[in-house]
């Protein structure tokens, strides 16, 4: 890993009655793409939006750093979080149907992003839109500055997202769960787009997915997170090779795309038995409950994240 | 709509369907109210005679033949129905005028009423609704939220009494009634600059209801708008929040508030009815509530006629704000 962009250390995220991430960290490097998966539930997007400052109302960051660019983001004031979103950290989000203002233009849209950071004036703006709608692949660019989000499909408002938050030309981009409200074909092209984004822009990418298939395809490592907390993080190619982590493991093989040459097998998929449920108030490992391989000691005791190499580090007592 | 029309210009297109849907309308409301008001007991001849104080029954009877009241309602129908044909909206019983010229004479500041009003209702409700969206759940919130429940369910007319209680008789700011001043101060530039003055006390008395509906809408509607994905995306942009809220939530939330206006601008005209005989303001609305109590029904029903007209007006007004405010509300 290169010198980190985003370095989050001991993040604690808590509600009134729950604190759904607890004791997070870990590093996003210059240029990689790092990928968060996880269950639903279990804290991944809660933790994209408390890097963006974007938390809902009633949520907290209760403990923990998040540094960015030598500044830790947990301590700045609103004005200077806002300069840093859409400036210096772009988001896109999982709704491309919805994530648009339907009454305001395309090109109003970009522009407004980019005269907000970059000031000028609005047909240089106008100008720098079109070239990014090229740069994301959209035909015709110039007279799609003036279409409204309605008259686009998915895929290509997908694609006008990523124009707007890469606009300012940040050095981190989050995407939550970027495809998966879109076909498979366009799932491939958006996430080659973001791909090469980050190549020829030097942009390093937080991936957020439940999706095994695509972190195995697009990631560079991977933080695999259950009820709040990381389970595994390593490199994506270990991960899929050799997973550690009991739930780690369940998860790839629960997961049809992830059986490799071997294609897809007859016969049901193996499952994790049990549920989320409330892992989080429990004081030993979140896994413990459904754990295979669980010690008498798990349920009392949390397992701390233990270095199994370099790049490897794993929550498990167990795991080898 | 059909394909020949779309190289057709905006504003014949317009007309055309303002005609449209006014046809209709316009025929139900011919029919339906010049029956119904013939259910009203009493006609013009019996209001006459009440008002002379006596009269004969042969002298009520020649009344009624100078009138026409002594032939069949389907012969009277007819003879009204072939006047309108020929845009012929007949004669006032009780002014023994051509009723076109009394509307002519009372629309201006019946209209000037409306608009004044509307504009009021819609400007501070708007702006009261925001507010109260922006401070939801809060003292302020609460505050205005009471307050629009009061204007919203003290009837118009108690307002306006009050009100003239207040800025007319105890502190003497504003005239209790009338349009203008009588004589010459009412003439020319004069006459303008004092308008306002007047106008004030009605056109809130009339328009304080419609102000507390729009206000309770737009709050709901920027609080429902307040959660849609769009506006995550404008946070994370970087825009603060006050842009956000102006640019991206309030025109999305002002939808539902036009839909309204244009339902209210006919039901306006019956509030201007009580509004106009508390302030002895001398429009339309205070000419229908004379031309029930004296039976002078073609006044009422070129009245109504023309609220429907309004109505109707007011729709397409609506529809053509919608495709401006919303593009994916095709002009059809």
């Amino acid at each position: 890993m290169n010198a980190p962009v985003l370095d989050i250390e001991g993040l604690d995220i808590a509600f009134p009655m729950a604190r759904p991430v607890q004791n997070l960290s870990f590093q996003v490097g210059a240029g990689e793409t790092l990928a968060v998966v996880g269950e639903s539930g279990s804290g991944k997007s809660l933790t994209a939006l408390a890097v963006m400052g974007l938390l809902p109302p009633r949520a907290r960051i209760a403990a923990g750093s998040i540094r960015f660019g030598g500044r830790d983001l947990t301590g700045l004031k609103p004005r200077e979080m806002q300069d840093i979103r859409g400036g210096e950290i772009g988001m896109i989000f999982q709704e491309p149907m919805t994530s648009l203002n339907p009454v305001m233009t395309i090109g109003r849209q970009i522009t407004e992003v980019i005269r907000q950071h970059d000031g000028g004036t609005e047909e240089a703006a106008r100008g720098r839109a079109a070239e990014l709608l090229d740069l994301v692949r959209i035909p015709d660019p110039v007279a799609k500055l003036d279409a409204w989000p309605h008259e686009l499909s998915g895929g290509m408002r997908q694609r006008v997202m990523i124009a707007m938050a890469v606009a300012c030309r940040p050095s981190l981009l989050i995407a939550d769960e970027p495809t998966t409200a879109l076909d498979v074909t366009i799932q491939a092209q958006v996430l080659d787009l973001i791909d090469g984004l980050r190549r020829d822009l030097g942009i390093a990418v937080l991936l957020i997915t439940h999706d095994l298939g695509l972190v195995a395809q697009w990631a560079d490592r991977v933080v695999v997170m259950y009820a709040g907390r990381p389970m595994e993080i390593a490199g994506a190619e270990a991960l899929f090779a050799r997973p550690r982590h009991p739930y780690s493991q369940g998860l790839i093989s629960a997961s049809p795309r992830a059986q490799g040459d071997r294609g897809f097998r007859d016969g049901p998929l193996p499952e994790i038995p049990g549920n989320v449920g409330s892992a989080a108030s429990l004081v030993g490992c979140s896994f413990a409950p459904r754990c295979p391989v669980a010690l008498p000691d798990c349920a009392t005791r949390r397992p701390a994240l233990r270095q199994l190499g370099a790049a490897h580090a794993v929550a498990c007592p167990v795991a080898k | 709509m059909a394909k020949t029309h779309h190289g057709a210009g905006r504003v014949p297109r317009l007309l055309a369907r303002l005609l449209l849907r006014a046809l209709p309308t316009v025929v139900g409301v011919v029919v339906l109210i010049y029956f119904f008001l013939r259910l009203v007991p009493g006609d013009a001849a019996d209001a006459i005679a009440a008002d002379a104080g006596a009269a004969t029954s042969a002298g009520m009877e020649a009344l009624r033949a100078r009138l026409g009241l002594d032939q069949s309602l389907i012969t009277q129908f007819g003879q009204y129905v072939w006047g309108l044909l020929h845009l012929d909206l007949g004669q006032s019983v009780r002014y023994n005028a051509p009723v076109i010229d009394l509307i002519w004479q009372r629309l201006p500041d019946t209209v000037l009423l409306m608009v004044t009003a509307m504009t009021i209702a819609v400007a501070l409700g708007i702006v009261m609704g925001m507010t109260m969206a922006r401070f939801a759940g809060r003292l302020p919130d609460r505050l205005l939220s009471v307050l629009a429940l009061v204007f919203y369910s003290v009837p118009g007319f108690w307002i306006g009494l009050m009100l003239i209680v207040v800025f007319s008789v105890q502190l003497g700011w504003l005239p209790s009634g009338g349009s203008g001043p009588i004589g010459r101060a009412g003439q020319g530039w004069a006459g303008v600059l004092v308008k306002p003055r007047y106008l004030l006390l009605p056109s809130v008395s009339l328009g304080l209801f419609y102000l507390s509906i729009y206000a309770r809408l737009t709050r709901a509607s920027m609080l429902e708008q307040a959660g849609q994905d769009y506006v995550r995306t404008a946070l994370a942009k970087g825009l603060s929040p006050r842009k956000v809220m102006f640019r991206h939530v309030l025109r999305n939330a002002l939808l539902p508030v036009t839909t309204m206006v244009g339902m209210h601008v006919g039901a306006m005209l019956g509030g201007a009815v009580v509004v106009e005989t508390v302030y002895n303001w001398p429009g339309l609305g205070k000419l229908s509530f004379e031309a029930i109590l004296s039976r002078d029904f073609n006044v009422l029903m070129a009245i109504l006629l023309l609220s429907s007209f309004l109505v109707i007006a007011a729709n397409v007004m609506v529809d053509l704000v919608h495709g401006w405010l919303d593009p994916r509300i095709q002009e059809t």
